[in-house]
């Protein structure tokens, strides 16, 4: 078995299974937490709590007015590195080819040199955060392992990816080997990191914002 | 020193409350740093241990430690009572649970719940601040944290009300409103409780104190401990449910609010059998009622939002509708409203000493709002903001003034009343 085999083959299938074996056990185990049942009072103008959610959810994708000095920079780059990687894994005509392999959806692809030049202002991003990480004292102080090694399997995906695109380093083969392994490793390291936060976030955007539109805090 | 702290206990005290939502939280967390900025400690001080998200660690190591899939293998967070005592001055000295980092937190994490958490387990675990603890255990004592007990209110509302010339109701039998009072304000501000009495005589409102329960304050809730807060919360709805009120007022105390109105139910168990209204939103109804007349106030004024009133309590507008039309020269501070800065005093950290020095440069930059907008006094609705204030301007020998919002509404009533 080619190294190219084993990554296409064994090594992606373990990654995924254990993907989605993380994702289920990390949300069903928060999920089967005992609730809080908020007894006091709301008030009258109280949204539903659907719609306090999803409003609370669109409200922090930016930062309100008197925050947005201190915080446009740090939420700009955010946005780049997040909306780039979801350009890139959707937007690839090969990683379409991927998927509907496993579950048989397709959708039209972005041009490839277009996909490109997103990797790379996404791996400038990703950098750029992992620079801001490195020199604050604040995000040196309060980083883990964790954080290093969640942007660490972030990055190579991307890097290696780019590498395979542009022929660069070595044979074809290797190159698309090497990225399949990192993506396999970003797999199995996702549910089990920081990178759940793609899917808490949901639990902690919405809670908030049903605790405080029902007391009538617009915030 | 370590011995007497109980880790375990901490961890125990935490896990035995652990809800979805509180789990979430603390797993949530990007380490993104961007609570740091919103923080008046971090502001003020500019050391990183005060970044709200580091002041979750040892609680979210615990609750780690217990939770490790690998524990057994000896590979669960490491967390030893050196840590617990560490943390103890970031938990309760430097974290007024304002909630000005929840706002911009962007996973929506909001850390203020988890501090009131963490204090609990803190305290479980045998740590806490002395005199946070002490007036706790005063309010269970006495009634009070600072020793007002049901007689001396007796003896001090009999006394207001003589030197004021306002009747004070206290122990009516039964009245459609039960007036609370913070023990701050009737040994330091007086005048805030006459001032109360007045506007509620001025609207010709049915109203009573009661010596069964008339402390607002839950210094329970504030150095977390929950019998206590309980205690706090079942005495207030004893007195309510003696005189049959149908409405409770807060009066000018943020946190007395926040736990009454937002927390207390959530502690019994069970919905309260009345509304809660912080003395501001009830003078909002009055106004909205035709029921209080005003002078104009012509000097020039701004206003402080107390954390638990605006940014988590929902009654950022209350005010500022009292203010309107009445404060011919009101000028709004930048930022305002529920992102307003907090006082430094709030949480419980007024009343504990050694965390003096860093509230006193927290209300700089209090001092540096107030003084963008140029206007001679700075008005607020909670008499724990005024305390914290009153002392780091004595501190700072600050020029600007100070002043209760009640105060000076009912200084402006006109005369007559306003009975409909």
């Amino acid at each position: 078995m080619s190294l190219l085999e084993f990554a296409r083959g064994p090594a992606l299938e373990i990654a995924l299974g254990a993907f989605a074996f993380g994702v289920a056990w990390r949300l069903l185990s928060l999920l089967a937490l005992p609730w809080s049942r908020d007894r006091s009072v709301a008030r009258p103008a109280a949204p539903s709590a659907l719609a306090a959610a999803a409003g609370g959810f669109v409200r922090r994708m930016w930062p309100a007015r008197p925050f947005r000095r201190s915080d446009l920079w740090v939420t700009l780059n955010g946005h780049v590195y997040h909306i780039g990687l979801a350009i890139v894994v959707f937007g690839l005509a090969q990683h379409i080819q991927f998927i509907k392999g496993l579950f048989g959806l397709q959708w039209p692809n972005l041009p490839t040199g277009l996909v490109s030049l997103v990797s790379v202002i996404t791996l400038a991003s990703l950098t750029v955060a992992l620079a801001r990480r490195v020199v604050s004292p604040v995000l040196r102080l309060i980083s883990t392992a964790n954080d290093y090694f969640s942007w660490l399997v972030t990055a190579l995906p991307v890097a290696t990816g780019l590498l395979a695109q542009s022929h660069l380093g070595a044979r074809y083969e290797t190159l698309l080997a090497w990225h399949l392994l990192s993506v396999a490793l970003l797999l199995a390291w996702f549910p089990y990191g920081k990178l759940m936060h793609a899917f808490l976030v949901f639990l902690t955007r919405g809670e908030t914002a049903i605790l405080y539109r029902r007391r009538g805090v617009q915030s | 020193m370590n011995s007497s702290v109980d880790v375990e206990a901490a961890a125990r005290n935490f896990l035995a409350r652990t809800e979805e939502h509180l789990v979430s939280y603390l797993e949530a967390c990007v380490h993104c740093g961007t609570c740091a900025e919103a923080c008046h400690f971090y502001a003020a001080s500019g050391n990183p241990k005060h970044t709200p998200a580091y002041k979750l660690v040892p609680i979210a190591k615990a609750y780690r430690r217990q939770k490790f899939p690998l524990a057994w293998l000896g590979l669960a967070p490491r967390i030893g009572p050196s840590d617990l005592q560490e943390w103890e001055e970031l938990l309760f000295d430097t974290c007024t649970m304002c909630g000005r980092c929840t706002s911009v937190c962007p996973m929506g994490i909001d850390i203020a719940s988890i501090v009131a958490g963490a204090r609990q387990a803190f305290v479980a675990a045998g740590l806490g601040p002395k005199d946070l603890l002490a007036a706790a255990d005063s309010s269970r004592d006495h009634g009070s944290p600072l020793g007002l007990t049901a007689q001396k209110l007796r003896e001090r509302m009999e006394w207001l009300a003589d030197e004021h010339d306002v009747p004070i109701a206290l122990d009516k039998p039964r009245a459609e409103i039960l007036l609370t009072i913070s023990s701050i304000e009737v040994m330091k501000y007086p005048e805030s409780v006459v001032a109360m009495a007045k506007l509620l005589n001025h609207a010709g409102a049915d109203w009573t104190l009661s010596s069964k329960g008339y402390e607002a304050t839950n210094f329970g809730y504030l150095a977390g401990k929950a019998d206590v807060a309980r205690l706090m919360v079942e005495r207030i709805v004893a007195a309510a449910e003696a005189v049959g009120a149908k409405t409770v007022i807060v009066p000018e105390c943020g946190h007395a609010f926040g736990v009454l109105r937002w927390s207390a139910a959530n502690m019994l168990g069970r919905a309260l059998p009345f509304a809660v209204l912080h003395i501001s939103e009830y003078l909002a109804q009055l106004k909205r009622a035709g029921r209080l007349k005003l002078r104009p106030l012509t000097d020039s004024i701004t206003y402080h939002d107390p954390c638990q009133i605006s940014r988590r309590g929902g009654a950022t507008e209350d005010a500022r509708y009292l203010l309107e039309g009445f404060a011919e020269d009101f000028r709004e501070m930048a930022p305002t409203g529920v992102y307003n800065w907090c006082c430094g005093g709030g949480g419980g950290v007024q009343a504990i000493g050694r965390a003096a020095d860093l509230r006193h440069k927290v209300f700089k930059i209090k001092m540096d709002q107030v003084e963008q907008t140029g206007a001679g006094t700075m008005v607020s609705s909670c008499s724990n903001c005024r305390l914290t204030m009153d002392e780091s301007k004595e501190h700072w020998k600050w020029g600007g003034g100070l002043a209760s919002l009640v105060e000076l509404l009912a200084d402006h009533l006109e005369s007559g009343g306003a009975r409909t």
